[in-house]
């Protein structure tokens, strides 16, 4: 009986596995790029600012993998290095508007009437502009530079949690366990926080990861236009730019930064729809 | 006729959006620091000449009075001078607005073209080989950023094979068209991937609908069952999807027009930042905002026409 018990959970095992396989292979590309970005003073086989004029352009070899730039610099010590900003960008550039769209879209749903008015035209308008446009602004406004980004993608990247938020508030304020909370007595802010908000969040946290897909790809792109990160500093839109003079002769300056784009986003695209599938979540 | 009332009043609900699109816009591009007055002069701005170009264009007004003059000018259909251009903003957006309306059209056009039959034959083969590759390969578009895939299409087009033209926009309508192929073919590979997505999504329910199922058990081919009752069925989510993508499909253009050096409205607001024309960048964001609000309206619509179940 024991043996039978020990194959069947076995079985289960490995079935669990293949039906969470996007979810498993979206957390090994994750994974990967997270150790990257951790041991990247391990991993990098060369610095990946300092110059060397002997090594200009070179073409991707046995000592460099991916080439050189025009500087002489490692195209793939650079990528490893990158990985921390490029990280970075994707998760405090989805954290704040998570939280402030969570905050405020269980505040406008619970609550409703004038609160939730106003809160849905305000979202109306800043969903009227179009997302690069006002975030452009704001960045021309506060200067160049992540930080600059950073407080751009808070200002208007909370709307779409907010919303997400707000409609699960609604259903779930009318259900027995809510009600049952107020007749306890507890406060809103107790019923909102701790018995609401836990049954209401996870689809937001499935969005969370195809918004991180965007805020990467947001982030690389003002970084191209040359309003985000600053060179020397090895990001990935960055490197695209750098390398833009150069594509006739030097491909691969472009083009393995761009993959390493192409490569995260899938990891958080798979990683989302498997916690979709997890957690029951539809999009 | 009675499904399309809201025609009528939808417009009224946009006047608050409109109102705060351009309080915010206003707002937003006073809050950009830097004096337009000394930009436009460079090195001859004397205190004495800065006052006179600020007196000229207004600058020297209390905020709410340039708010009111701006509200009073824009319903008279004027935004202003732009100060690197020295001509009317609107006038200069008109000269900008068809490279990128071109492209938007174009770029949309060529995407559903994409998509319609990549979803197609994955919900059709649910769960087989060509489902797999059709949704991994989207799946992974998703991801690609169009300024870098811009470059990659302009390494194989234009650098290895020669056959389009790198960058710039032409003259005459054919030249016109062979500029905007790649740029097109980019933004629409970019958000073919969103649409099979959803256009795949939707068709496997529509598949397996009562409706369909209907269709069916009448002897209906299944090509025709498809065509004639899943295809419109499945089109509604992704004329939405694509209404609520059109900010992102300004975004991309904007980016796009940058790398490909097209001289449309994208390119106009970028350079517009970066030398703090105050009325230019007003003016594009204003107009990008009503396209928007112009686009979703047009999008309930088309979902009444096609569906004539939905009541707005």
């Amino acid at each position: 009986m024991s043996t039978g018990h020990a194959f069947s959970a076995k079985i289960g095992w490995s079935r669990w596995l293949g039906q969470r396989l996007t979810l498993v292979a979206g957390m090994a590309i994750l994974g990967l790029f997270i150790f990257m970005a951790i041991a990247a003073p391990m991993i990098a086989p060369y610095d990946p600012i300092a110059q060397n004029g002997d090594l200009r352009l070179v073409p991707p070899s046995f000592l460099h993998p991916f080439g050189t730039d025009n500087f002489g610099r490692d195209i793939l010590s650079r990528i490893i290095w990158g990985a921390r900003i490029d990280l970075q960008i994707a998760f405090i550039g989805v954290a704040f508007p998570f939280l402030i769209g969570t905050v405020l879209g269980t505040i406008s749903g619970y609550f409703g009437g004038i609160i939730d008015t106003v809160f849905m035209r305000l979202i109306d308008i800043i969903l009227a502009f179009p997302f690069l446009v006002l975030m452009l602004s704001i960045i021309a406004i506060l200067g160049p530079g992540l930080l600059s980004f950073y407080i751009a993608m808070a200002l208007v990247g909370w709307v779409s949690y907010a919303r997400l938020i707000r409609t699960q508030m609604l259903v779930l304020k009318n259900s027995d366990y809510a009600v049952a909370a107020v007749s306890l007595g507890f406060s809103n802010a107790r019923i909102m926080f701790r018995h609401l908000l836990p049954n209401a969040i996870a689809g937001s946290v499935v969005f969370s990861m195809s918004d991180a897909v965007l805020v990467l790809l947001n982030g690389a792109a003002i970084s191209y236009l040359g309003l985000g990160v600053q060179p020397p500093l090895a990001e990935w839109g960055v490197m695209v730019a750098e390398g833009q003079s150069f594509i006739s002769t030097a491909w691969w300056i472009t083009l393995f930064p761009g993959l390493s784009i192409v490569v995260l986003a899938f990891g958080f695209s798979l990683f989302g729809d498997g916690l979709g599938e997890v957690l029951g979540v539809r999009e | 006729m009675h499904r399309y009332k809201f025609i009528l009043y939808r417009p009224l609900q946009f006047l608050p959006v409109i109102f705060g699109v351009s309080l915010i816009t206003f707002i937003l591009v006073r809050l950009i620091p830097g004096d337009p007055a000394r930009v436009l002069l460079g090195a001859r701005s004397t205190p004495a000449a800065i006052a006179n170009i600020r007196a000229q264009y207004g600058l020297d007004e209390p905020l709410w009075l340039q708010y009111f003059y701006f509200l009073k000018n824009l319903a008279n259909g004027e935004m202003g001078k732009s100060i690197l251009y020295k001509i009317d903003v609107l006038k200069l957006i008109a000269t900008r607005i068809e490279p990128t309306i071109t492209l938007i059209v174009c770029s949309v056009f060529l995407s559903i073209l994409i998509a319609i039959p990549l979803a197609a034959i994955a919900a059709r083969n649910r769960g087989g080989i060509p489902d797999h590759a059709v949704r991994l390969i989207s799946t992974m578009g998703i991801g690609f950023p169009p300024f870098w895939l811009a470059l990659m299409l302009i390494i194989l087009f234009s650098v290895k094979l020669g056959i389009v033209p790198v960058s710039g926009y032409g003259e005459n309508f054919g030249d016109k068209l062979a500029h905007l192929i790649l740029p097109c073919l980019t933004i629409a590979l970019c958000l073919s991937s969103v649409l099979t997505r959803s256009l795949r999504a939707s068709m496997v329910v529509e598949l397996q609908s009562d409706l369909a199922t209907a269709a069916r058990a009448r002897g209906m081919p299944e090509s025709i069952v498809f065509w004639r009752h899943v295809l419109p069925n499945s089109l509604v989510p992704a004329v939405n999807l694509l209404a609520v993508n059109i900010g992102w499909l300004i975004g991309g253009t904007v980016v796009v027009e940058t790398v490909f050096a097209i001289p449309g409205m994208g390119q106009l607001l970028v350079r517009a930042i970066f030398s703090r024309d105050y009325m230019v960048v007003q003016g594009v964001a204003m107009v990008f905002a009503c396209g928007t609000v112009l686009v979703n309206f047009l999008a309930d619509i088309l979902t009444v026409t096609i569906d004539p179940r939905v009541k707005l």
